[in-house]
């Protein structure tokens, strides 16, 4: 189309440069690739990183009573160090940190995606039961599998993860279908994931009665939510589902801010509303389900971590990368604290973000109530 | 606005209406809403929509919209039914504003005009210079440019539903479909963006078709009027064939005379009273 005759005074003295675009952003642009960014975006990004790195470093130096400083845990990384100090750092404190960082960051990023798409700030696996659908399908691997012969090998490596994926996955299909009437409204939809959400938690309990002791044990560590038994193999589930959905939800973002706008507008910007949905819906849930077979439901992170990274960037919708990177640095912090608040008893970190969440929860709920009143 | 009038340019290439509804059928549901209905629009006219509640009239501009896939028939734009079309496509040709569309707290005007460039986008190209100068001229039309960084929520209604009407100029279509613009707007509010909607097809060659309640806006804002009941389309023409006391009463069931508009010289339609149904 033609471009209309706007005499506009400052567009006819700089006619070469195109103008800056609004809301705070800048552009970037090389070649063919064109791309916005918020300077403050940007820097809530860049402190949260310099957050979790210290988090890390505390982490990989100071996590256990075990007297190794930094010069020790670097002597270490270049290939030093003798045997039990290769373990602590190899074994344990390595894989720990890698886990609560990379489940942290899949919890963070399937929450803006689902906050995004549901409209909803209330919107997470834990209100969606995705979680503890999770929860009951790795629980009846173990349950089920430790009596036919104990949880080992290949049951232990791809039956826990399988049983995770199916079980979030059945939960997602049923909380979705259950509150779809010609398209889903987001109070129907949390209602019914509260529903959904009880009746796993349930069914992981009542699993855990048939089973005998040590099994049930284990199953208890595991559903409490804990990094406490973090190896690299739990460290390649959740890497490797972030390795993939995370450039799908980042190229998604745009998608996700025109759902934003209501179905209707989103349709009218050529967005297909139902294909688009069921491929975030099923990337949020994957990114669940592999966080919880990773380290079993941590809760309240997925909740919290795209409100806080929201607030701190100033944006109308989670920005996905941001609530990656928050929800890293709350779960490896709420690991620290859970495991040094009370030592030498270490408190499994889904119980303590649970204890976090919860008045966090009532905030946000509270806020919503009055925003609805304005 | 401070646009310069110029002619009016007439509807692109290519001969007959550029968008147009075959043979449609359309309803929700169990619902059947119109049926078999044929509808043209008016290249480079101001098409209004009038009708009861319930009529049709919202479901006809969602499908030529392609918000609602027809039962049957078909929506065919420039030839093509839009079914069939990828929908970024049609988006980039038709923008439709729908009724009530939903803004996440904290959005700001910049932000949402910013998005109406989506169907020009893909993951790696988010901001060319050619969005650039689309939003700008979107925001410059509208007068909204110096609300750029004003969230949603802190504007009046008729700047909020200009910042949305910039967000569907931003797609930068030749077509613009806009589902009741005044709603909930006080009087002054729906002159403001009525004067809009005349600009943008005035000045910047823009088709629009509305969909509107009030009669005597719509005849006073409209090239054409489009009378619908009962899903069919009763009467379309200029505002004063359509704006009679007989067509008045027999689509809306309202006794009226109709006397000049002392400011424009449309059909000003001036209730006497409501007839009972007859059977």
């Amino acid at each position: 189309m033609t471009p209309a005759p706007t005499p506009a005074p400052g567009a006819a003295t700089a006619p070469a440069a195109p103008p800056p675009p609004p809301a705070g952003r800048r552009a970037l642009r090389a070649g063919p690739v064109s791309w916005t960014w918020r300077p403050r975006t940007a820097a809530v990004a860049l402190l949260v990183c310099a957050a979790l790195a210290g988090l890390f470093v505390r982490a990989l130096t100071a996590f256990d009573d075990y007297p190794m400083g930094a010069a020790d845990v670097l002597a270490v990384l270049a290939g030093g160090g003798d045997g039990g100090e290769r373990f602590v750092v190899m074994e344990l404190r390595m894989p720990r940190a890698l886990t609560g960082a990379l489940v942290g960051a899949g919890l963070g990023l399937s929450g803006a995606i689902l906050q995004g798409v549901a409209r909803n700030p209330l919107a997470s696996p834990d209100t969606l039961g995705i979680g503890w659908g999770a929860s009951v399908g790795a629980v009846l691997v173990i349950v089920l599998g430790g009596s036919a012969g104990g949880v080992s090998g290949a049951a232990a490596q791809f039956g826990v993860p399988a049983g995770a994926v199916v079980g979030g996955l059945a939960a997602a299909v049923a909380v979705f279908g259950l509150s779809w009437r010609a398209g889903v409204s987001s109070t129907r939809l949390l209602l019914v994931g509260v529903a959904v959400s009880l009746m796993c938690a349930n069914l992981v309990y009542w699993a855990m009665t048939w089973s005998d002791l040590q099994d049930a044990a284990r199953a208890q560590t595991w559903v409490t939510g804990s990094l406490h038994a973090a190896d690299w193999e739990r460290v390649g589930t959740a890497a490797a589902a972030l390795a993939v959905l995370l450039p799908v939800a980042l190229a998604a973002a745009a998608t996700v801010a025109a759902l934003g706008l209501g179905d209707d507008a989103a349709r009218g910007l050529g967005v297909r509303v139902d294909a688009a949905r069921l491929v975030l819906l099923t990337c949020a849930a994957l990114l669940v389900c592999a966080a919880t077979a990773a380290a079993g439901p941590i809760t309240f992170v997925a909740l919290a971590a795209p409100q806080i990274a929201l607030r701190l960037c100033g944006t109308a919708q989670p920005p996905p990368l941001t609530s990656a990177l928050t929800g890293a640095a709350l779960t490896l912090g709420a690991d620290q604290l859970a495991a040094g608040l009370f030592a030498p008893t270490q408190l499994p970190v889904g119980v303590f973000t649970a204890v976090l969440g919860a008045p966090f929860l009532m905030y946000l709920i509270i806020l919503r109530h009055r925003e609805a009143r304005l | 606005m401070t646009t310069d009038r110029s002619p009016s340019p007439t509807g692109p290439e290519g001969p007959g209406p550029r968008l147009r509804a075959e043979g449609a059928t359309l309803g929700y549901g169990e619902t059947v809403v119109t049926r078999d209905l044929d509808f043209a629009v008016a290249d480079g006219a101001v098409t209004s929509i009038i009708g009861p509640n319930g009529c049709g009239k919202s479901t006809l501009l969602r499908a030529l919209g392609r918000l609602l896939r027809p039962r049957s028939g078909q929506v065919l734009l420039d030839g093509r039914p839009i079914a069939r079309t990828p929908p970024r496509q049609v988006a980039r040709t038709v923008a439709v504003l729908p009724q009530a569309p939903l803004a996440p707290p904290g959005l700001t005007v910049g932000d949402l005009v910013m998005r109406g460039r989506h169907p020009h986008q893909s993951w790696y190209r988010q901001w060319s210079s050619s969005d650039a100068g689309e939003v700008a001229r979107a925001l410059e039309m509208t007068g909204m440019a110096g609300f750029a960084e004003r969230p949603l929520e802190r504007l009046s209604g008729g700047q909020r539903q200009r910042a949305w009407i910039s967000m569907a100029l931003a797609q930068g279509t030749d077509l613009l479909l806009l589902d009741e613009p005044t709603t909930y707007l006080d009087l002054a509010h729906q002159i403001e963006v009525l004067e809009l909607v005349r600009a943008l097809n005035r000045d910047h060659g823009r088709t629009v078709v509305m969909v509107l309640h009030d009669l005597n806006l719509a005849g006073r804002y409209s090239d054409l009027l489009v009378a619908m009941r009962d899903g069919a389309v009763r009467a379309s023409g200029a505002p004063g064939e359509v704006l009679t006391p007989d067509l008045v009463a027999e689509t809306f069931g309202l006794e009226c005379k109709v006397v000049p508009d002392p400011v424009s010289g449309s059909p000003l339609v001036v209730p006497v009273g409501v007839r009972t149904e007859e059977g």
